[in-house]
């Protein structure tokens, strides 16, 4: 009998990581985001296949998280305290663009408070801190690419952009995959934000169906009865071919 | 297996900090020690160096709410995780630029040449990634080492068309075994950045 294949290891090839496709991502300069315009750079990147650097990337080992470090409502505060706020839990898998789980992958989040404060001393928004919420967590995604972490419902607030601007309620991801190739910061939006298509961050991405893919809907089966509801966000990482080849042609 | 299209990026904003170096951003008590602050973590092999600069807008202003990532080769070129890698070095760092000048620095040591896919090798680099508000993707770029003779033969500088760029990418010596990498995000002096 042929042996099983295990669906959880997978197998990654060998082959150089597959050309990010420009029309997933946002723009450069996009004058509505008023700091793209002095940061964008105008001249086009150049492309060259990946090599060891882009295919490596630092192994970050479960034994360097912390026991709360994926429980934002109490990784900050006095023990037996928990932040203020709708409780949420975040679950998703980290996948490549093969479908392959990306297992590994170190998580970092960072997020404002249920009252849409930062715990930054350049933030100056009248909302008050928390005193029992930092801010900041992360976890490292099992062998299936899943991942899962605990903290509140982050507030939507005002920023210094357009005269009356307001970011959509929003967690920050930062993701390490297996190789370098695939480093990703991005913001995780929750389902029936009216902010979000006003927002203009969220507006550098020009493809709607790729803002829609950062919108994390309402999971009512993973949410916990009398407890917490959940959010699922799944994320897509690049992925390696099977064989290498050049993914552009020379001078593109 | 189906495809399906890579998360979109969205920028750091101007908070990456809580995230990435909370201890820096005055969160303490949640990690014992920012990620990336320490390369070398014992008797290293090579030559150590530091790599300085400053990440500066299209004003000619630094940025002083940026993060920088490096990512690196051991002193013989090999990767962390590369059987017979340093075990004294991580090879990746990273440094929140300085609410002060904008200043980011890496204590380090002198990667070794990298293996090129089709063979041959590639001059001592230094990855580089950089995130801010305001960058919508974060830029990928390298920093060479401008007294190193390998960039000569390396195949990344010998695709770049406008020869007259090349010299962004060059970290200049400036003192003893300390390097300076300034990253210009727009004007005559754009850094070169990959996409790849």
């Amino acid at each position: 009998m042929p042996r099983q294949k295990d669906p959880i290891m997978t197998e990654i090839p060998k082959g150089g990581y597959a050309g990010r496709q420009p029309q997933n991502h946002p723009v450069a300069l996009h004058p509505p985001y008023r700091t793209s315009v002095k940061r964008s750079p105008q001249a086009a990147p150049i492309s060259f296949p990946t090599t060891l650097s882009e295919e490596t990337a630092p192994v970050f080992g479960h034994s360097m998280l912390g026991a709360l470090d994926g429980d934002l409502l109490h990784n900050f505060g006095p023990q037996d305290q928990s932040a203020i706020g709708p409780r949420i839990i975040v679950h998703g898998r980290v996948q490549d663009q093969f479908g392959r789980p990306v297992a590994g992958a170190l998580i970092e989040v960072w997020q404002a408070n249920a009252g849409g404060r930062y715990r930054h001393k350049k933030e100056g928004y009248i909302a008050p801190l928390d005193p029992n919420f930092g801010g900041c967590g992360r976890v490292i995604s099992g062998a299936d690419g899943s991942y899962e972490f605990r903290t509140v419902l982050p507030g939507p607030y005002p920023w210094p952009n357009g005269p009356n601007d307001w970011r959509p309620a929003h967690i920050h991801f930062s993701i390490f995959g297996a190789g370098f190739a695939q480093r990703l910061i991005t913001q995780m939006y929750f389902e029936g934000d009216p902010l979000i298509w006003r927002c203009p961050i969220v507006g550098t991405i020009a493809d709607t169906s790729a803002v829609e893919r950062l919108i994390a809907p309402l999971d009512m089966e993973r949410t916990v009865p009398m407890d917490a509801r959940a959010y699922r966000f799944d994320i897509t990482l690049r992925g390696r071919r099977q064989t290498m080849f050049e993914n552009r042609m020379e001078g593109l | 297996m189906t495809d399906r299209p890579e998360s979109a990026s969205q920028t750091a904003g101007p908070y990456v900090h809580i995230g990435c170096t909370p201890n820096f951003a005055g969160i303490e008590g949640v990690y014992p020690e920012d990620l990336g602050a320490r390369m070398i973590t014992g008797e290293v092999a090579g030559r150590r160096i530091t790599l300085v600069g400053q990440v500066i807008d299209g004003t000619g202003t630094p940025l002083r709410d940026a993060m920088v990532e490096a990512w690196q080769a051991d002193a013989a070129g090999r990767y962390a995780g590369q059987e017979g890698h340093d075990a004294h070095f991580t090879g990746f760092g990273r440094c929140p630029t300085s609410e002060t000048d904008g200043s980011f620095r890496f204590e380090t040591v002198m990667p070794g040449a990298v293996a090129w896919p089709k063979g041959g090798l590639q001059a001592p680099h230094v990855t580089l990634w950089i995130v801010a508000r305001g960058i919508n993707l974060g830029l990928h770029t390298r920093a060479y080492f401008a007294d190193a003779p390998e960039n000569d033969s390396d195949p990344v500088l010998g695709r770049i068309e406008h020869k007259v760029r090349i010299k962004t990418l060059m970290a200049q010596p400036e003192g003893d075994d300390v390097y300076r990498f300034n990253i210009h995000l727009q004007g005559p002096e754009e850094t070169i950045f990959f996409d790849c």
